[in-house]
């Protein structure tokens, strides 16, 4: 029956010729999305005022330098630990540090003391990583989210080397409510502020549907209309579970958002992110 | 089950193994030692109270005290059988000891398992998938960069005014000398801050579609007078910087072909 209507419209639109209305413009989930009331304008002084004076404010005006310590849960597998290493590459001035059984709570102190700035812990479960806890230091907010679909790069179709020491660019895309904003801090915080162009390197966080898709790309520009980009570097994909306003705190921790499976889960068309 | 005993069901039993012996519902003396919330009781049943269901267990709370309690079971069970007064020792050492590993082990950092929901994630994998359909990743990056080429954010590096590469080609095809100098003092000056991408640049346009095309071409002029010029300079550039794609590297051994063929193109522009 659809194909019958389908066929029946495209030849009055034929018949019809120059004449014809414009075609229908087909629905995704992304035009049905549900109305979410805590999206961001681009002008809200508000948001604008929340983000000079959060957290993130010295990493933007450009007063401190992110320095991030990479680590795992006990006793990383193969897998993960190479995970850690490309990671480390793909993000200047890291650092992995093996955990024999350290408690977190213990750890963090001495990274404030050391001067860091950022704790990345990637939880791992038979043998593949799985979740991604992120953590601005000096009293930021932490993250934690689930991780899939993780290829190495030796795993992604490519033919390029290793990402270099330059400092990547970095794109946010569809980060578009307040917690999708705060999340996007986040990770711009985690690169340093002033990308060096001759790198050519880019690390991309694309939002859709609640999904972060994180991919390494190396740009070259063809000419003034067309780029290539080549994929070098590790890609994973990340879903917010939760996000606290303290460091890292499982028990005692202030819960910013919380992903709530029976609430949150229940249509298809609403996005948090 | 063990090869030679079963295990025996009952919750009062001392030694956890079905014998004879060991039975409380066989023996009508009989003593155990269970523990509630880290305390130990010491329970007996004794044959006068056989006809009361309800009071036929006797509890004893043995203190906390490892060798206090030891001496309390032995004074509750003074003149009952041996083995009886023997296994309930042993019993109540284990179950001190594990409480005690449970007490450490409360301190130290817990893992907890939390399950997964199997139809939960095979919802979210397949919703993975299509939302990364849709996102259309390469082309949204792509559409990114370009965008922030027109803002300029690369400030001067890159090199695509399209305005100068007209004037340049009218000024080529009118070929008189002052231009010609003129635009190569351009050129000089444009390089001195874009000689990184001029590198690049010679490798992209080493493409052989792109030779048909008389912008190209009268680019690739340009830049090859510039290049003869700044042949050693490119090539230690060349070296130094590894990270081209795959097909611009092999092209490099091309350019110097291109030398040979330097010619050509200006007999194209004359011919036209």
């Amino acid at each position: 029956e659809k194909l019958a209507a389908k066929k029946k419209r495209r030849k009055e639109r034929e018949a019809l010729g120059d004449k014809a209305p414009p075609k229908a413009i087909p629905k995704t989930i992304e035009n049905q999305r549900v109305y979410d009331e805590t999206t961001v304008d681009p002008n809200d002084e508000e948001v604008a005022f929340d983000e000079a004076t959060d957290e993130f404010a010295p990493y933007f005006n450009r007063q401190t330098v992110p320095k991030i310590l990479i680590t795992t849960s006990d006793r990383p597998r193969g897998r993960t630990v190479r995970f850690c290493e490309q990671l480390s590459t793909v993000i200047p001035n890291s650092h992995v540090y093996y955990r024999r059984g350290l408690a977190l709570k213990r750890i963090i102190p001495q990274c404030i003391a050391r001067d860091f700035t950022d704790l990345i812990v990637i939880n791992e479960d038979r043998n593949v990583p799985n979740g991604l806890v992120l953590s601005h230091l000096p009293d930021g907010p932490t993250a934690h989210f689930r991780m899939s679909s993780v290829r190495l790069r030796k795993e992604i179709k490519r033919k390029g080397k290793e990402p270099t020491e330059h400092a990547p660019e970095v794109i946010l895309n569809n980060f578009t409510t307040r917690l999708g904003h705060s999340v996007g801090r986040m990770f711009a915080s985690l690169f340093p502020h002033d990308p060096q162009f001759i790198g050519r390197q880019v690390a991309t966080f694309h939002n859709q549907r609640d999904y972060i898709f994180f991919r390494f790309h190396r740009y070259i520009f063809k000419s003034e209309k067309k780029v290539g980009i080549q994929e070098l570097g590790p890609r994973f994909t990340l879903k917010l579970r939760s996000l606290q306003k303290g460091t890292f705190d499982s028990k005692f921790g202030e819960y910013e958002w919380i992903h709530k499976r029976r609430e949150m889960d229940t249509s298809r068309r609403k996005f948090h992110l | 089950r063990t090869k030679t005993q079963n295990f025996c069901r009952n919750e009062y039993n001392l030694t956890g193994l079905c014998n004879r012996s060991s039975c409380p519902l066989a023996n009508s003396q009989y003593a155990t030692i269970r523990e509630e919330k880290g305390r130990c009781y010491l329970y007996m049943k004794t044959i006068e109270r056989a006809p009361f269901p309800r009071r036929l267990w006797e509890r004893v709370l043995l203190s906390k005290n490892y060798e206090k309690a030891l001496e309390e079971i032995d004074e509750n069970l003074i003149y009952w059988p041996r083995f009886i007064r023997h296994k309930c020792k042993q019993r109540f050492t284990k179950i001190t000891q594990y409480l005690i590993r449970i007490r450490k082990l409360t301190l130290k950092r817990q893992r907890k398992l939390v399950p997964l929901r199997r139809k939960i994630e095979r919802r979210e994998k397949r919703r993975e998938e299509k939302a990364l359909i849709a996102a259309q990743l390469d082309n949204a990056i792509e559409k990114e960069l370009l965008e922030r080429l027109k803002q300029d954010t690369y400030g001067d590096i890159y090199n695509f005014p399209i305005h100068a590469f007209d004037k340049a080609l009218q000024q080529q095809e009118a070929e008189s000398e002052s231009e010609s100098d003129a635009e190569k003092e351009e050129e000089d000056d444009e390089d001195m801050d874009k000689r990184e991408f001029v590198e690049a640049d010679d490798s992209d346009l080493s493409d052989f579609e792109d030779m048909d095309k008389l912008e190209t071409s009268s680019e690739e002029e340009e830049e090859e007078e510039e290049v003869e010029v700044e042949k050693k300079a490119s090539h230690s550039k060349s070296k130094g910087k590894t990270p081209l794609k795959g097909p611009a590297r092999r092209k490099r051994p091309y350019i110097e072909i291109e030398y040979e063929e330097e010619t050509e193109p200006s007999t194209k522009t004359k011919a036209a």
